[in-house]
């Protein structure tokens, strides 16, 4: 997947656990915390819908990489490079 | 082979159930009762039905809420919020001799009847409520610090303190005379803070949706499949035996069944100790009205009511139950939208402290001799807070500790668990986790969250 389908995905993620944000205005180098309320569940949530739709595994240590959306596709791209975007 | 093997298809086995089949787990839950729900379960009775457990949903916060227990599970378990479709409270009291205290869903309400009733308690109240909001719900140690000590050591009049803990200890205290500041802080905030609401439909309106959602995962729910024993091998669940002997297998259990119930099945574990367990729990009447209670001057959602200045939170030390303390529940007087309107019946619940043995030990009709008996007796207690329905009454019913007992299994039938919560989940088996009342969070939301929270703690980090 190119970064840009990536973001794509996680926005798809996004609409699904937090159904009422508008995440059309979603700034991408904004930490997530700061501009939707998610909690440490919401989190999880993201890490876990990774690995069920892309099989991308996130390790408990490599949370933080999750912060934004600019930093969570940097660090995806090379992860998510043999992915097939459907 | 089932990735988790859940035990008791409640709310907390429910929740989690929905968590770990949406990530793909194969999960099954094992209910030894014919039907789900736990302590918050329904049944029907002469063509009309009745809610077990509810008389409200507590945590409530309105459509868009983004923070707070509601909008987290609805978040974890990816449903709308028209899916339990709550409607508030109407307006609640709490009632003692000479003094009383109206509450709803804004805090501000309480706070203007604190203000007139102990004008005194005013900046003592906004210093506890700020003790409340700092609360941390994840150290155990802090959680256990006795409520009463720090009530009193921020208000100083004993009557408000007892009029607070009254509410709180009536809807989640499994500990008789004092409560743990963890579990104080929970219910104030779930209460008070949040507030209460039902679904127009009841709790069977959740129940569904979440069984719905379960089984639309994949997950496998069983009825009448109660658990005989948990095999443990060296500190791990290796099987799960069912009382008609069938083997299940699975790589972790989550059990809901309480903690002193949960440690019996496991065959490396001697008998716990019965002093462990909680000790209280309620007859509850209902009554059937020919009309609305508000017609004959009823507008209470809720009333928490006690005949002295002394509020006595523990089992009935002489009698089949204690009437001096009770709630009263009209499921009527909540603000229903105007597709729904009215419930059909007028119906008042009435709930009081209750002796699990003395029930228990009655005979097939001295049970029944008893319920007409507490009836009565309960209902005449309740109409001294609340205007004398007992003219209108077309049907009624009566479920006691040993019904409780039926719908959780819990040991005395007592509502809320074990005094003692296991706020981790974890167990002396490193497979075998705990949800549910005894995990530490009660009620309809907090049941789920608990659920929710040890699906994801413990089941779905592998």
């Amino acid at each position: 997947m190119a970064p840009e389908e990536i973001r794509s995905a996680i926005v798809d993620i996004l609409g699904d656990i937090a159904p009422d944000e508008d995440l059309s205005t979603l700034e991408d180098t904004v930490p997530f915390r700061d501009q939707l309320e998610l909690d440490s569940m919401d989190f999880l949530d993201i890490v876990m819908e990774l690995r069920k739709r892309y099989r991308v595994q996130v390790p408990e240590e490599e949370y933080t990489a999750l912060n934004s959306m600019a930093s969570t596709v940097e660090y995806l791209t090379p992860k998510m490079v043999d992915v097939v975007a459907t | 082979m089932y990735d988790t093997i859940i035990i008791g298809a409640g709310m907390s086995g429910l929740a989690a159930g929905i968590r770990l089949a949406h990530y793909d787990q194969r999960v099954c839950i094992l209910e030894r009762h014919y039907t789900i729900g736990g302590l918050n379960s329904f049944y029907r009775l002469n063509g009309r039905d009745y809610d077990v457990g509810l008389h409200a949903v507590t945590n409530f916060t309105e459509k868009g809420a983004k923070r707070g227990p509601l909008a987290r599970i609805l978040r974890q378990l990816r449903f709308k919020w028209e899916d339990f479709a709550l409607a508030p409270q109407k307006g609640s009291r709490i009632v003692f001799p000479q003094t009383e205290l109206k509450f709803n869903n804004e805090i501000d309400l309480l706070r203007a009847e604190i203000a007139i009733a102990f004008p005194s308690q005013v900046d003592n109240f906004e210093t506890l409520l700020k003790k409340v909001l700092d609360y941390d719900d994840l150290d155990q140690e802090t959680f256990e610090i006795s409520s009463r000590q720090i009530l009193s050591e921020t208000i100083s009049e004993p009557l408000l303190i007892e009029m607070l803990l009254c509410p709180l200890m009536w809807y989640g205290n499994a500990a008789e005379n004092d409560m743990a500041w963890g579990q104080f802080s929970i219910m104030f905030q779930s209460i008070f803070n949040e507030g209460f609401a039902r679904p127009y439909k009841g709790v069977r309106l959740i129940l569904k949706n979440l069984v719905k959602r379960f089984r639309g995962l994949g997950g496998e729910l069983l009825l009448r499949k109660g658990v005989k024993q948990i095999h443990v091998e060296d500190g791990h669940a290796v099987a799960v035996e069912l009382d008609n002997g069938e083997q299940i297998i699975g790589k972790r259990i989550l059990s809901s069944a309480g903690n002193i119930e949960t440690l019996r099945m496991c065959s490396d574990t001697s008998e716990p100790d019965p002093r462990r367990a909680g000790q209280l729990t309620f007859i509850e009447s209902i009554s059937v009205l020919d009309r609305q209670p508000e017609t004959i001057g009823n507008h209470d959602t809720i009333i928490f009511y006690n005949d002295s200045e002394t509020f006595h939170w523990r089992r009935p030390e002489a009698d089949l139950c204690d009437v001096r303390t009770g709630v009263i529940c009209s499921p009527n007087n909540y603000a229903y939208s105007d597709e729904d309107g009215l419930l059909s019946d007028g119906i008042v619940r009435i709930t009081s402290i209750a002796d699990f043995d003395r029930w228990n030990n009655l005979s097939e009709e001295q049970y029944a001799l008893q319920k007409l008996r507490w009836y009565d007796r309960s209902v005449e207690s309740a109409v001294r807070f609340t205007p004398d329905f007992r003219h209108y009454v077309i049907d009624t019913d009566l479920f006691t500790p040993t019904t409780i007992r039926r719908f959780t299994w819990h040991d005395n039938g007592a509502v809320y668990g074990v005094p003692d919560k296991q706020l981790d989940g974890t167990t002396h088996v490193d497979n075998l986790f705990l949800c549910g009342t005894d995990q530490g969070y009660v009620g309809i939301i907090g049941a789920m969250m608990s659920g929710i929270s040890m699906a994801n703690l413990h089941c779905l980090r592998d």
